[in-house]
């Protein structure tokens, strides 16, 4: 008799109705939203502030280049001695002072410069700072070797190399950051999903245990037939909520931006820097236009055929497992030992993706653990944007298939051994010897 | 077809552990039959053999005639000593799914469901959560969806721990009536009074082998000790006890009696006979009690145990 449609129909519905889940699918959105909306305000309060840094320029070389800009006022101070000009400084509550002695050439100039301050002063200040003394000193020093400026901003060359694969494919580097995104953001979901809804199937299997219906329910139905029914189950509600954030979080955040006027689709990119580096003073207006070419360029097919099949298969691998430990306990604190092993190969795989898939995504690291079952749908999921051959996929799938079906088989064996068992915390040896009975 | 169930030669082992060795059992159709053992002696890894929960390494099990196979599931009823039901799940939720999990259709498990919240007046509990529940509630819908889907042979292990005596007997009530409208039971216990009361056959396994089983009525002949207990009343108690002493093997007899009488059990040899005996005292006094002992399935119990 087929009772896995019924078993996971229970599944389903237990965990939808339950009020912490539909607490959490509710409230999740909402979290994130208010602390992103917290966070950007914050930021944006940072930023408002205006700074005051005064300038005490003996050299009277360089004072034309601090002109007022939105978060920082210059005082350019005359005809005073430096310890006059600290004092007023502290007096003006300025953020600090910036002196500039004044000697014969350009270079010790430059080796004399010095910032007072009461704090220590922010990088980006001092960074600012220093750029601006060094183009200013060295167009000075370029007009001392008698070089024309305007000449060497004329002969300056920007290159851009286009990108080409040999099928005749064009990319450009917004593309590859794009396709980082794709791959980090497939692979880091697989991740979250695998660890959110593992645990949550391992503690519905230790609720069963404790309860103690297991043995009521397995006299109806095999072991395995119930394990896979709730690792689906489960997985569907899962979905449910994912799905849920996704309109939800989605909707909150437009509603949100509206009403406070504050972009917090900007804010929430983390990317942002990299976007920005990618276009390279281009501005976002830029990068959004060539993303719709970005999106044609994507293996988009590959991509979702791809993500389907390696986030089954990843999430049954170890969602197999996380039911295997579930019933090789009686409680969720002895569940830590067991839990290390499944964890360490994801926390790996996300890592390897991220490093080594921006280094190379067709390095050996890379490809080799694109192939290893427990970390493939991973770092495969990270590398596909970038175009994988199709015997690569095909290959890492069926290792992935294979392994999968021996640990649904294990598990099993742990399962059905170990949801009658009950009393002291088993070891590994005994798990072992679970297997053969 | 007599027997529902043959269970011939099975072995199980865990490890190292030897939980059956080759056990052998015979459960007549339409009858009660007590599994008895200590703890520890492979009493629930047997049902559970039977159940489909655990495979035997060695032997077969017969249902029906049948060997046993996945659409026997159906016709097993199963009440687990370590029982319980989702804490958080509505009741009558609850029952319909391990109902349906037997093989019943929605609406069958639902109206057989509501029969019997009515017969045991439990119809109000349908949309309370387990958690909610007494131990001895809980127990009262764990019964029911063992015998809901009217299975051929019911196995109850303990059923009536947890409940209040009251509940008790309307358990047993219903398993008598099981009984008599055609089901077959497996009864496996450590209340030797409910045995008594119940089982028409037993079997008792110890140390993962079976030492010991038949009609209840056959075992008891079995350990027939020929003793009787008897009560006299007489002038003389001391010299009458001597008298008796020197002719039978006497030991002290307690049993409650309105005079001050000579209690005694006399056990005979195989060729006395018991109207010999009765005759005999007959002539020494004033005869108030006189009972054949029938060993109890407690003393049975213990004494094959304790000799294995």
């Amino acid at each position: 008799m087929n009772h896995l449609p019924l078993i996971i129909k229970r599944e389903y519905l237990t965990k939808v109705k339950n009020k912490s889940f539909i607490v959490m699918t509710i409230l999740s959105p909402i979290i994130m939203i208010v602390l992103i909306a917290v966070v950007a305000y914050l930021s944006q309060l940072n930023n408002d502030k205006v700074r005051t840094i005064s300038i005490l320029d003996e050299s009277g070389l360089v004072q034309d280049v601090f002109k007022k800009s939105d978060k920082t006022t210059y005082h350019i101070l005359e005809n005073m001695s430096l310890e006059e000009a600290k004092l007023l400084s502290k007096e003006t509550a300025s953020y600090g002072l910036l002196h500039i002695g004044k000697f014969d050439t350009v270079e010790t100039v430059s080796d004399h410069a010095r910032f007072y301050s009461e704090e220590s002063p922010s990088l980006t200040l001092i960074s600012d700072l220093e750029n601006k003394l060094g183009k200013t000193l060295t167009n000075i020093k370029l007009h001392q070797q008698g070089i024309d400026i305007n000449l060497i901003h004329a002969s300056k060359i920007s290159v851009e190399i286009a990108q080409e694969s040999f099928k005749g494919e064009k990319t450009s580097k917004i593309d590859s950051f794009a396709k980082l995104g794709f791959g980090i953001a497939a692979g880091y979901l697989l991740f979250m999903f695998i660890i959110i809804y593992g645990n949550m199937i391992m503690r519905s299997v230790i609720e069963e245990k404790t309860s103690r219906i297991i043995e009521i329910i397995i006299s109806s139905v095999k072991p395995v037939q119930l394990m896979l029914g709730k690792i689906i189950g489960t997985s569907l509600a899962g979905i449910t909520q994912f799905v849920i954030w996704m309109i939800f979080g989605g909707l909150l955040m437009t509603i949100v931006s509206l009403v406070i006027g504050i972009d917090l689709f900007d804010a929430a990119a983390p990317q942002q820097e990299l976007l920005q580096m990618a276009s390279q003073g281009s501005g976002f207006n830029f990068y959004f236009e060539s993303f719709k070419t970005t999106m044609h360029n994507l293996p988009l097919m590959n991509l979702i055929i791809a993500f389907i099949l390696f986030f089954i298969g990843g999430y049954l691998l170890f969602s197999s497992l996380y039911a295997a430990i579930g019933a090789a306990v009686d409680n969720e604190t002895d569940t830590q030992q067991f839990l290390l092993p499944i964890i360490l190969p994801l926390i790996l795989a996300v890592y390897i993706g991220i490093f080594t898939v921006i280094e190379d995504p067709h390095g050996t690291v890379s490809t080799v653990f694109s192939f290893i079952p427990f970390t493939s749908p991973v770092v495969m999921l990270m590398r596909i944007p970038f175009g994988v051959p199709i015997w690569q996929q095909l290959v890492s799938l069926l290792l992935l298939i294979g392994s999968f079906m021996f640990t649904v088989w294990f598990a099993a064996k742990i399962y059905r051994v170990g949801i009658l068992m009950y009393g002291k915390k088993p070891s590994y040896k005994e798990l072992i010897k679970w297997i053969k009975y | 077809m007599n027997n529902l169930l043959e269970v011939k030669e099975v072995s199980k082992n865990f490890g190292d552990f030897k939980a059956l060795n080759e056990v052998s059992i015979t459960v007549p159709k339409g009858s009660i039959f007590g599994l008895l053992g200590p703890n520890g002696a492979g009493k629930t890894t047997l049902i559970r053999i039977i159940n489909q929960i655990t495979i035997p390494d060695q032997g077969k099990v017969l249902l029906d005639g049948e060997l046993l196979n996945p659409y026997h599931i159906k016709d097993i009823g199963y009440l687990p000593e370590e029982r319980g039901l989702y804490k958080s799940m509505k009741v009558g939720e609850q029952a319909l799914y391990l109902a349906q999990l037997k093989g019943l259709s929605k609406t069958e498990a639902k109206t057989r469901l509501k029969y019997w919240f009515e017969r045991l007046e439990i119809g109000d509990w349908w949309n309370k959560k387990i958690q909610e529940l007494s131990k001895g509630m809980a127990q009262k819908i764990q019964f029911v969806v063992t015998v809901l889907h009217q299975p051929k042979l019911l196995i109850f292990d303990e059923p009536f721990s947890g409940f209040d005596p009251i509940n008790a007997n309307l358990i047993k009530d219903e398993i008598l009536r099981l009984r008599e409208e055609g089901a077959t039971v497996i009864f496996s216990t450590h209340r030797m009074e409910s045995v008594e009361e119940l089982c028409d056959d037993i079997a008792l396994i110890h140390k993962s082998n079976k030492i010991l089983d038949g009609k209840l009525i056959d075992v008891k002949r079995q350990y027939k000790i020929n003793t009787y207990e008897v009560g006299i009343r007489t002038d003389n108690k001391e010299a009458l006890e001597q008298e008796l002493a020197n002719k039978f093997d006497t030991s002290e007899a307690n049993f409650k009696t309105l005079e001050d009488e000579l209690k005694l059990n006399i056990k005979l040899s195989e060729t006395d006979k018991p109207n010999d005996l009765l005759s005999y005292l007959g002539t020494k006094g004033e005869l108030s009690h006189f009972v054949e002992l029938i060993p109890s399935v407690n003393d049975i119990f213990i004494q094959t145990v304790k000799n294995n």
